[in-house]
């Protein structure tokens, strides 16, 4: 257990106000180091019990088609002032999280995808989901040593990302570049909301996940 | 969704140790077979803080309930106090709705709303995380 004293656990009775932003990302890409990066508090891990059919994989005959998981999500708080304390959630991206997310992008600032360019793959689930629920967010390329650098523009095709969505490299273990990331965000989501998209394009949302038609 | 909860620990067998049908059992009995908080305004990010002694709780509060009205003798978040207490943050989500609903705890923010967030709300973000580089 990571708690220490309780002493630091608390907030400052002056804070009115939560915010947050899920930073969703496939496993090993860095979400937890992101946090952790920027956080005030050890980051901290809650478990969450998901029901699930087994889907596809892992088909074992004979075996229950409802398996119980445990998944893991990491966070951490940052007292932005004395009135608004912010947490981020390190959130899987893969689709059998999603059920996860619900609870997570209600009422989200914005969200941060961070992508690993020697697996991009893995992120183009997650970037049609946001796209396809209208919800603000900014990519962030999370450099590891060995990845190839890219010129943003190419990575911008590669994802297929609309014009106005911000692309950024940062290292995730560097405070102010996490926090450079977060401020790109916000100032995506501020500039959205002062001059929305003409067009919220109109989405003839392929089947994705069961009950998204609704 | 026709597994009741007796099915959770009878196939307990099904690959995931003896303890698995427990876990996954304990929370909604805990929660008397909700899976769904009182009130819809109680996100991870909630901040809770216990109103005080006035109003001690009754004797059959559970475990659960009594060790989250500690945990937020001051103010913390609903996950935060899910996380110290290590129990799933959808159970906590429905004893803390309860404790609101009760008035042992008071929710102060955090409502999730459907709504965009208010442009100063964002403004205040936004020169909060600029002091962090």
């Amino acid at each position: 257990m990571v708690s220490v004293g309780s002493a630091d656990r608390y907030l400052p009775d002056t804070v009115q106000q939560a915010v947050k932003i899920p930073v969703v990302g496939a496993f090993g890409v860095g979400k937890t180091t992101l946090v952790g990066s920027v956080s005030e508090i050890t980051p901290l891990r809650t478990e969450e019990v998901m029901t699930q059919a087994s889907v596809g994989v892992d088909d074992l005959a004979g075996m229950d088609s409802k398996t119980t998981t445990t998944v893991a999500m990491d966070f951490g708080r940052v007292t932005l002032s004395p009135r608004i304390v912010l947490y981020l959630f390190g959130t899987p991206g893969q689709r059998r999280f999603w059920d996860l997310w619900e609870g997570l992008l209600e009422g989200a600032l914005g969200v941060l995808v961070l992508i690993d360019t020697r697996r991009l793959e893995d992120s183009f689930d997650v970037l049609e989901q946001l796209e396809i629920r209208d919800i603000p967010f900014a990519v962030a390329v999370n450099t590891f040593p060995d990845s190839q650098a890219y010129a943003t523009e190419e990575l911008r095709e590669a994802l297929d990302l609309l014009e106005e969505t911000p692309i950024v490299t940062c290292d995730a273990r560097d405070r102010g570049s996490a926090a450079g990331v977060l401020i790109t965000l916000v100032e995506h989501v501020l500039d959205s909301e002062a001059f929305p998209a003409s067009v919220p394009a109109p989405v003839s949302a392929p089947v994705t996940a069961p009950g998204a038609a609704l | 969704m026709s597994g009741s909860a007796g099915a959770g620990a009878g196939e307990a067998h099904a690959g995931h140790g003896p303890d698995a049908g427990c876990a996954a059992l304990r929370p909604y009995v805990i929660t008397k077979g909700r899976t769904r908080p009182t009130r819809n305004t109680v996100g991870v990010e909630t901040l809770l803080v216990a109103t005080g002694a006035e109003a001690p709780l009754p004797v059959s509060a559970t475990r659960e309930e009594r060790a989250l009205v500690r945990m937020c003798e001051r103010l913390l978040s609903l996950v935060e106090a899910a996380a110290h207490l290590e129990l799933p943050v959808s159970l906590v989500k429905v004893v803390a709705s309860d404790l609101v609903d009760s008035g042992h705890l008071i929710a102060r923010s955090g409502v999730p709303q459907a709504v965009l967030p208010d442009p100063q709300l964002l403004q205040e973000v936004l020169d909060g995380l600029r002091r962090l580089r």
